[in-house]
């Protein structure tokens, strides 16, 4: 019998909602059934806790005396976005600070980014804000040198264009003399290693694999805190190949966030260096999947085993659009340490928590049980695979009269080029 | 036979003499560097896994102290702050002792100092930097 998102929520207020993790909601629905499953379980939660490139913040300070229009703004010499309004600034989890030797020294080391600065604000550090600006009749103010604290920010959330990718690639290395440094960590040379990045079976696109139960509007964890989907995120691509339980065999659906830090746990906001590659921030967030009917159970009862993702080479098919992924393999088999790709056993790196994953599944389920979270049906679903345009490649159109700037490929040994700095 | 890991530390005018060969001459030891490394002062560091005699290995340190060579037993140099630590796991193929290893079962990632090297390549690639080395 199918429920209705009120009777789980009545469920809910009355402390009678059945809730299990994704992970423990495997079992129940292969021992169980999928039909059986529906019946006993209301609420089956998820999480995921890693490398969310695409995070940032909106803050705002409150004016000076004299007012000031910001026209540059650094937090802890991380420089913010100052393109708003007079004292708005977005901090990207990606930006990285003044005077870093980004990787003129190779691999750079990366060790302090907007990420950090928002970890920072979140763990009620003081963070030192300078900022400059032209002056304006109304705006006179030309300098600020000042210590902010996230207690005196007016407001201060969390607004990310793409989190919690549905599935993604597994990193390796083939052609690559040496070992390369990528947004997958250190993917070593001849095939040394294999690199993934995602929960599989608690991740929460992997478990409502077509969007049925989240959209806009949805309340999620984020961060430590309730928070909200508020758009499909970025290169949101559902339109990809799937297997025979509809999930994708590669990176798909993706999920624009948002929630007031003011209420987040540092603990899962943390920035985070990927040597070689840059600074981010390691996230933690949750979905509460409501059991409708018994196809959210079967969806919600899937295993690492019945994941895959494709193998992809960051040596030379990643960066140059080229090749085709060298086969797929299952989440169940990247977790057990190690795979096997053309006839060599390559040890698995994972770059996602599942451990911290867990811990975010069961607080969401804590939070369900004490009454504490309520879900909410979305108010437009995320683009369904009929309806998502797909995902573009850019169109690159030469400029007329300028030369075309030159190629870069992989950096060898010697090569001295200097890559370009944010000062 | 017994093993021992030191620290070394050559001062300026000591780098480019030939100590641990002489070292060696002197005394019947197996050897392995573990680290090398210069520091922006030029103060030598080197972390050497020695195997011998308690006997030559005693004997060994003390010809190296009296040539002016700083010596310390490797200790628990590496630290994993927990409390940064997130237990991802890219740490684990970098580590080449297997000192951070992750539980197939619990997915947690453990750090044994016994087992460690103080090699270091564990710090710059862990992403929250919850690995640190001090000598
Ligand atoms: S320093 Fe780090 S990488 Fe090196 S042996 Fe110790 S734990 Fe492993
Ligand atoms: S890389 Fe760092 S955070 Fe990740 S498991 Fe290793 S020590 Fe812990």
């Amino acid at each position: 019998m199918a429920k209705t998102y009120d009777e789980i929520n009545e469920k809910i207020k009355a402390g009678e909602v059945v809730v299990v993790t994704a992970e423990e909601m495997v079992g129940v629905v292969a021992e169980q059934g999928a039909a059986a499953a529906a019946e006993k379980i209301d609420v089956v939660t998820t999480g995921t806790f890693s490398p969310m490139c695409s995070s940032g913040a909106f803050l705002n300070f409150g004016h000076s005396t004299p007012r000031m229009k910001l026209t540059n703004a650094w937090l802890n010499e991380v420089p913010a976005y100052a393109g708003l309004a007079a004292v708005d600034v977005y901090i990207g989890a990606a930006e990285v600070a003044k005077g870093d030797p980004l990787n003129r020294d190779f691999p750079g080391e990366f060790n302090y980014g907007g990420g950090h600065v928002i970890h920072d604000l979140i763990a009620g550090k003081d963070v030192r804000l300078r900022a400059k600006a032209y002056g304006t009749d109304c705006y006179p103010r030309r300098e600020l040198d000042t210590w902010i604290n996230i207690e005196d920010l007016n407001e201060c959330y969390l607004c990310n264009p793409r989190n919690a990718y549905q599935n993604y690639n597994v990193a390796v290395n083939v052609h690559a003399d040496r070992d390369i440094y990528t947004y997958m960590g250190v993917v070593k040379r001849d095939l040394g290693s294999a690199n993934y990045s995602s929960a599989g079976q608690l991740s929460p696109l992997l478990n409502d694999p077509y969007y049925r139960t989240i959209g806009i509007g949805t309340r999620m964890f984020l961060g430590g805190a309730q928070g909200y989907v508020y758009w499909q995120g970025t290169q949101h691509e559902p339109t990809g190949e799937r297997n025979d339980k509809g999930v994708p065999t590669g990176g798909a659906g993706t999920l624009a966030t948002v929630g007031d830090m003011k209420q987040m746990d540092p603990r899962y906001v943390v920035g985070v260096s990927m040597l070689g590659y840059g600074a981010s921030l390691a996230l933690g967030l949750g979905t509460a999947i409501p059991i409708l009917d018994e196809e959210m159970a079967a969806f919600c009862g899937v295993s690492d085993a019945d994941i895959v993702a494709p193998i992809v080479d960051y040596s030379r098919d990643y960066p140059n659009n080229e090749g085709a992924p060298l086969g797929h393999v299952s989440y169940a088999d990247l977790k057990s340490g190690a795979i096997e790709i053309k006839g060599k056993r390559v040890p698995t790196t994972p770059l996602s928590s599942y451990v911290r994953a867990k811990e975010i599944a069961e607080k969401l389920k804590g939070w369900i049980k004490a009454g504490e979270f309520f879900l909410t049906e979305p108010v437009q679903p995320l683009p369904s695979p009929e309806e998502s345009p797909g995902f573009k490649m850019l169109n690159y159109r030469p400029i007329e009269g300028e030369q075309a700037p030159p190629t870069d490929r992989l950096r060898s040994e010697g090569d001295t080029r200097l890559r370009e700095g944010s000062e | 036979m017994s093993e021992r890991r030191i620290v070394l530390r050559f001062p300026t005018e000591l780098i480019d003499q030939p100590v641990i060969s002489t070292m060696l001459e002197r005394h019947e030891l197996r050897f392995n560097i573990l680290r090398a490394h210069i520091t922006p002062d030029e103060e030598g560091l080197m972390v050497l896994g020695l195997e011998g005699t308690e006997q030559d290995l005693d004997g060994a340190m003390q010809w190296m102290r009296d040539q002016g060579v700083g010596v310390q037993p490797l200790e628990r140099d590496v630290v994993r702050d927990e409390e940064k630590c997130t237990h991802c796991g890219a740490c684990i193929n970098i580590c080449p002792t297997g000192a951070l290893s992750m539980d197939v079962e619990t997915r947690e990632v453990s750090f044994d100092p016994d087992k460690c090297v103080a090699c270091g390549l564990c710090v710059p690639v862990c992403p929250p930097r919850a690995m640190s080395v001090s000598f």
